[in-house]
């Protein structure tokens, strides 16, 4: 679960990290009060859970309560990276000396939370990374004893000779590791780290993705959810004990199993067709489960197909037909349906959808086939 | 031979709940040496003829348990795998899915030290045909035989070997190495036990997007491996950012999307099939046949 910008700056003044004391607000006329209880100048921030807001015209400096309103005006409603804005962070200005980089992931490889550290911040951190990855200094952290003190400060006097400036930025780094560790973070970063023209460091930027492993230990934080539209679809599809990602193609796809329903989409696509999306309905799949499936797929108006790939294991193959009879027993559809099932209880399965007058084929690539076939022919109607 | 367990590996189930129970059962009939079954609460009862005990200590010391088997939800399961690690347990397969990261990262520290091995989380488990199969793997589909394969998922585990089996190749040992993005052993701990193990004559690596396993795999088979060794990955349709089902199959950063470990693998002379049909003919090129 990523935060936004205001969210994450909450966490991190929770944890005494030294941010500005900015307000959010939804509105150009709220921008401007906010402005003027802050103190001018400020900056008006788009908040969206994506890079690149400054080049897309989302992040604007006011010098007056009612540039402010201005700013906030073109940039509420405004569309980055396909997300529309409908907050923005007011911000107090300030005038900065030095960017720095400072974040906490987890390291796949070496199974342990890593810190990288940069003087080169203020910029994409990726992008540093691959072509001048000696700017990047990396602190391990081991899980059980968290950053030290004196292994933050290694880190800090690399990047500052002042004393006093790398002992708050040593400081900040053992406060980011421990705001990390008690929201279950994946992501903790702060990018820019500013250095003021006054000597004083802060985080100008935060940035935080939570692990959706964890949520149960951290219901509170839950309330910070603000789902895009898409994300609305997928966070329904998981209440429902599915996974669902929509993707713009023409088969819509029911499997069991996240490697079988990634298999699924590309052989799809291998065979000429495009997959409308992934859909993983999971193991000891119940029949209410292959109703609310169905009902998902169905609302897709770009599916011409219904593709059903079932290898079952754990999931019983009688009970997928029992769903899929019954869900198309509630939902009007003329959509063409193609039935692959093989695998626990694979012939009564196969009684019980010919009962219902589909038959099913035990090979997933003919499905496929057979799928992108009846989608080029016109597909049906719901 | 196989790998990790075979018919005299002595298995303990933890958390015999609604899953537990079903699949102990299931792992019994496969012929799965079960000693011991763990569930708070249940000590002194018996399952399917094996004695249950409160805590995975007991278990271990009444039963000898070697290997353990977690179905425990994940709010207990860390927990419960440090118990069974601390109990002497020597080989933990975690089930369970939904375990938090950073705590799957303690827990692998400390068994670590403790030179206790961790399948899993969000693993379906492993199973040596015709031996013993610890975890969900639904058995009937497998065949003793020369291929071993290691996989990142249950279900398209199943679908390779079911084509693997039909086509007449058999398996020494199929695991499933787990979904998550911190996960115990990895391609290359498998790839050196089955290099090693003599009756495994080719291994099918089933990887998918995020982190960079696969990537490390092709590494480690061009140093250390003699044996042939195919690739298949999933995922070429999977957009930048999204979970796919798996917590660990996200694309971030540039080495994490399929394309890229179709390429490194290629790069380092392995084989990689675009579709599951085209596994199988992979290795029957590899075996002959």
């Amino acid at each position: 679960m990523k935060l936004e910008e205001f969210q994450a700056k909450k966490l991190f003044r929770e944890h005494d990290i030294p941010t500005p004391a900015g307000i959010m607000v939804t509105s150009a006329a709220e921008a401007e009060t906010a402005a003027q209880e802050i103190g001018c100048p400020v900056v008006i921030k788009a908040q969206v859970q994506a890079g690149g807001r400054g080049k897309a015209g989302g992040v604007k400096l006011a010098e007056t309560p009612a540039e402010a309103r201005r700013a906030a005006d073109a940039i509420l409603g405004m569309t980055i990276k396909d997300l529309v804005v409908h907050r923005v962070l007011v911000d107090p200005a300030v005038s900065i000396a030095g960017e720095y980089y400072i974040g906490i992931t987890i390291d796949r490889r070496k199974k342990i939370p890593v810190m990288m550290a940069s003087a080169s911040g203020g910029v994409d951190i990726e992008k540093v990374a691959s072509e001048t990855p000696e700017k990047i200094i990396f602190q391990d952290i081991n899980p059980e004893r968290g950053l030290r003190s004196f292994e933050a400060k290694q880190v800090a006097f690399q990047l500052f000779d002042d004393k006093k400036k790398a002992l708050a930025a040593s400081s900040i780094m053992v406060k980011l590791w421990k705001c990390f560790r008690e929201v279950d973070a994946s992501l903790a970063e702060i990018n820019p780290l500013a250095e003021l023209s006054d000597g004083s460091i802060l985080a100008l930027d935060a940035k935080i993705v939570l692990d959706e492993n964890a949520m149960y230990k951290h219901l509170e934080l839950e309330e910070l959810r603000l789902p895009t539209p898409s994300e609305e679809k997928e966070l329904e599809a998981t209440r429902h004990g599915l996974s669902y990602v929509q993707l713009d193609g023409e088969i819509g796809c029911m499997v069991n199993g996240a490697g079988l329903a990634m298999a699924t989409m590309d052989i799809i696509k291998h065979l000429g067709g495009t997959p409308a999306n992934f859909l993983d309905i999971g193991g000891s799949s119940s029949p209410e489960k292959v109703v609310h499936a169905m009902e998902l797929l169905v609302s897709d108006k770009n599916v011409k197909a219904i593709f059903i790939n079932v290898f079952g294991g754990i999931t019983r193959c009688d009970d997928v037909a029992n769903g899929l009879v019954k869900a198309l027993g509630e939902i009007k559809s003329d959509l063409p349906l193609v039935v692959r099932l093989t695998g626990t209880n694979e012939e009564e399965g196969r009684k019980i959808l010919s009962d219902f007058g589909i038959s099913a084929t035990g090979d997933m690539t003919e499905g496929a086939l057979k799928a992108i076939n009846l989608a080029s022919m016109g597909g049906g109607s719901r | 031979m196989s790998i990790l367990i075979n018919r005299h590996t002595r298995v303990m189930v933890q958390g015999l709940g609604r899953d537990g129970s079903f699949h102990a059962k299931e792992m019994v009939a496969y012929g799965t040496n079960i000693v011991a079954g763990v569930h708070p609460g249940k000590g002194g009862t018996y399952l399917e003829g094996f004695p249950v005990f409160n805590t995975a200590q007991e278990a271990v010391e009444e039963t000898e348990a070697e290997c353990s088997v977690i179905f425990v939800p994940a709010p207990f399961a860390e927990d419960a795998i440090l118990a069974a690690a601390n109990a002497g347990i020597n080989l933990v397969v975690a089930v369970t899915e939904g375990i938090p990261v950073l705590d799957v990262s303690g827990v692998l520290k400390e068994l670590n030290e403790l030179g206790v091995r961790l399948i899993g989380p969000n693993s379906p488990g492993l199973i040596s045909p015709g031996e013993s199969k610890v975890g969900i793997m639904p058995g009937g589909i497998f065949q003793r035989g020369p291929v071993g394969v290691i996989s990142r998922s249950g279900t398209l585990t199943y679908e390779v070997v079911n084509q693997l089996t039909a086509a007449g190749f058999g398996q020494s040992t199929a695991i499933g190495m787990g979904g998550d993005p911190i996960i115990g052993m990895k391609y290359n701990d498998y790839l050196e036990l089955l290099e090693n193990d003599g009756d495994t004559e080719a291994v099918v690596i089933v990887g998918e997007i995020g982190g960079s396993d696969e990537q490390d795999a092709a590494a480690f088979v061009k140093e250390h491996i003699t044996k042939p060794v195919v690739g298949y990955i999933v995922g070429r349709s999977a957009p930048p950012g999204k979970r796919m089902g798996h917590a660990g199959a996200i694309v971030e950063g540039a080495s994490g999307t399929a394309a890229a470990k179709v390429e490194v693998l290629r790069d380092h002379g392995i084989p990689v099939a675009d579709t599951v049909e085209y596994i199988v003919k992979l290795i029957s090129e590899k075996l002959g046949g």
